[in-house]
């Protein structure tokens, strides 16, 4: 008899361990992947945003249940949560999460009909808050989209001369327009990527520039 | 110490130097030949000793699988041929209970028709008419002389009236009595026809058992070839089963395919029960909830045939008294039956989300919606396929059995086979260290055949110089 219990008491021991384990498996942030899309709207720029809004649209049809978006502007100081035009977290469930989809596709494009020009661009200020907003979702697979032209025009007296961290973020420039300048020197057009790219890097982070905006498929890709 | 220095060790010149070394070392290797020689032979013949050693093991081995391979094919044969004789007999049983059952009363019921066709026979047989009791009278008054007397005249006419009457009322009555005994013979018919029938009938069911009694006795025959384990029956029972694992895998293929299937249709619909965000392991929580379904409804098919008797993997279910195992008929059926319930809403629950992320794709291609076709025979078929293929994957259990059954057999065979070739490969190894150690001695002596060539050349000299020297001193 005492037998049986023994036997009994290791049983449920083992069941509730394979129960901890499952529980410890099951695991839901890390897998997710978050996206963090900066659109720079200073200037010229704001012409562009149409081209923003198909790659949004695509992250949108892309993006799986469980993951995060936001969608942020880069105005004249971008550090700050009043720039981000819409975020979300999809639900785990699709038919709940293609919904959000629908209304946060209403968002973008209610802001990009109503975009107007800023004055100065504060990029560094938008990186920041995309790593902010990135660590908070819990994402294991962190992207930052910057839809920008990479020159930065800071507001006088706004410091943005320090390292950032960009631990296991992948920042994609996305249609990195040449200036009229460049045309000039191109010297400059690529001075500026590799600024980025060296400040990206130093940082923590893989850097990719993608201009051809055709070829989106390997957008999410590590 | 560098090779150069070792080099000039002797000389300054390091081709004189070189020779010298190779001198010495042909020197030390001709003096150290027979030991090393020996320590070749030595060493090889351990190395191949062992090999053969390992090889006989092996081999031994081998010997013992393949005795077991037999012992287990044999018994699963005569497991196998023991239980077709008892279906046989269980049917032969079955036969005898259904037909012969009724012999009594068929045989009661053939007496009572044979009676009645006697009792009916015997009034029908022909009674010859009785003559007429006036018959003699009427021959005594026909021998009275006829004399002309008128009296008599009339009287012979009127008897002869009265005897054409009387015959032809006798005739009559013939005929009405030959008429009844035809309607009674006629009556007899059925009755004959009845009995003809029933004895064709048990001469059916005597076929059938005579047929069956053959088809015992020749699996009897073979169920005391197997039980005898002659050569022929282990052979036949090796290619009977490697026929059963070739065409229970070419199934289970087939139903793994289905499975494939089924678990596509069910998929996508779980993440919205279980979420389409969290993994366990590498793998979707919702992909892993639609694969234990999919297991789950395999394990109830399997437990479903285990109840109907149909395999045997489960003794325990097997050995069951009816009543418990028609309850675990009826369980595992509803079970089944609610699974497949649930997979065919899930099937529609399926088009529902993938015609919503459709719209969904579109509308953000800023596409035209495509007009939606109306059709609801694609989400009938997904609905009827989600329901089916749970109950098609029950009978699954079947092939599985043969394919565990035979796959005993079918990796005996492959382990026999391996431990052979293992065998074969220690043998070959154990020759090619034999033959290795000859060819060292070779080289050795290749290595030294200045200082043997010098060896032979003095130990000649040394052979013939006493019959030279004799040879001078005669002459």
């Amino acid at each position: 008899m005492k037998k049986i219990v023994k036997v009994k008491k290791n049983f449920i021991i083992l069941l509730f361990g394979l129960l901890f384990f499952s529980y410890g498996c099951a695991d839901s942030t890390t897998r997710a992947t978050g996206v963090y899309m900066l659109m720079d709207t200073s200037g010229t720029y704001a012409k562009e945003l149409t081209k923003a809004h198909s790659i949004i649209n695509y992250l949108l049809g892309t993006l799986q249940p469980g993951d995060s978006l936001a969608v942020a502007r880069i105005d004249s100081g971008s550090f700050s949560e009043k720039d981000i035009i819409g975020k979300a977290t999809f639900n785990t469930r699709p038919s709940v999460a293609n919904n959000q989809k629908r209304l946060f596709e209403k968002t973008v494009a209610k802001f990009i009909k109503g975009a107007k020009g800023s004055r100065h661009t504060d990029i560094t200020g938008g990186m920041l808050q995309a790593v902010e907003y990135l660590q908070e979702t819990g994402a294991g697979n962190r992207h930052i989209f910057i839809f920008s032209d990479l020159e930065e025009d800071l507001k006088k007296g706004h410091v943005r001369d320090f390292p950032i961290r960009f631990d296991g973020v992948s920042v994609v420039a996305l249609n990195v327009t040449k200036l009229r300048s460049d045309n000039v020197d191109p010297r400059e057009y690529l001075t500026r990527l590799e600024s980025w790219q060296k400040r990206v890097e130093e940082g923590g982070g893989k850097w990719k520039v993608i201009n051809d905006l055709e070829r989106l498929e390997n957008i999410l890709a590590e | 110490m560098s090779i150069k220095e070792l080099l000039t060790i002797w000389t300054d010149s390091p081709a004189l130097s070189m020779l010298i070394w190779v001198l010495l070392t042909v020197a030390i290797l001709y003096l150290a030949r027979t030991p090393a020689h020996q320590a070749i032979t030595s060493s090889s013949r351990v190395v191949s000793r062992a090999l053969r050693l390992a090889a006989r093991a092996v081999l031994i081995a081998a010997g013992r699988l393949e005795r077991r391979n037999r012992d287990v094919l044999l018994a699963f044969g005569l497991n196998a041929a023991e239980e077709s004789v008892n279906r046989e007999i269980q049917r032969m049983d079955a036969t005898i209970r259904r037909d012969l059952s009724s012999y009594p009363s068929m045989n009661r019921k053939v007496m009572e028709l044979v009676a009645k066709i006697d009792n009916e026979y015997n009034c029908g047989s022909e009674v010859p008419p009785e003559p007429a009791s006036w018959i003699n009278a009427v021959s005594s008054v026909a021998k009275i002389r006829a004399t002309g007397d008128t009296q008599v005249a009339k009287m012979l006419s009127d008897i002869k009236v009265n005897i054409d009457s009387e015959h032809r009322n006798a005739i009559e009555e013939y005929r009405k009595s030959n008429s009844a005994r035809h309607e009674i013979l006629t009556k007899m018919a059925p009755n004959w026809r009845e009995a003809a029938q029933i004895l064709s009938t048990v001469g059916k069911s005597i076929k059938g058992l005579n047929e069956r009694t053959e088809l015992i006795d020749k699996k009897v025959d073979e169920f005391e070839i197997i039980r005898n384990g002659s050569d022929k029956a282990a052979r036949t029972l090796a290619s009977s089963s490697m026929t059963q694992f070739v065409v229970s895998s070419l199934v289970l293929l087939i139903a793994l395919g289905g499975a494939a299937i089924n678990f596509n249709l069910i998929s996508l619909p779980m993440s919205e029960m279980v979420g389409g965000g969290s993994f366990i392991g590498p793998y979707k929580t919702s992909d892993i909830a639609a694969m234990v379904i999919i297991m789950v409804e395999a394990a109830m098919g399997l437990y479903l045939m285990e109840a109907l008797r149909i395999t045997r993997l489960f003794p325990v279910i097997g050995t069951m008294n009816d009543k418990t195992r028609f309850r675990m008929i009826l369980i595992t059926f509803s079970i089944l039956f609610i699974l497949a319930s649930v997979e065919a809403s899930l099937a529609y629950m399926r088009d529902q989300i993938a015609a919503d992320m459709q719209a969904l794709r579109q509308s953000l291609a800023a596409v035209d919606a495509a007009v939606p076709t109306g059709s609801w025979i694609p989400t009938a078929g997904q609905m009827v396929m989600g329901f089916i293929l749970p109950f098609a994957l029950t009978f699954v259990a079947i092939p599985l059995e043969s394919f565990i059954h035979s796959s005993r057999t079918v990796i005996g065979i492959v382990a026999l086979g391996s431990l052979r070739i293992v065998a074969f490969m220690l043998r070959l190894m154990s020759s090619i260290a034999r033959n290795t150690s000859r060819l060292l001695v070779s080289v050795y002596d290749l290595v030294i055949f200045p200082a043997l060539f010098f060896d032979r050349m003095v130990r000649t000299r040394l052979l013939h110089a006493p019959l030279d020297s004799t040879k001078g001193r005669v002459s």
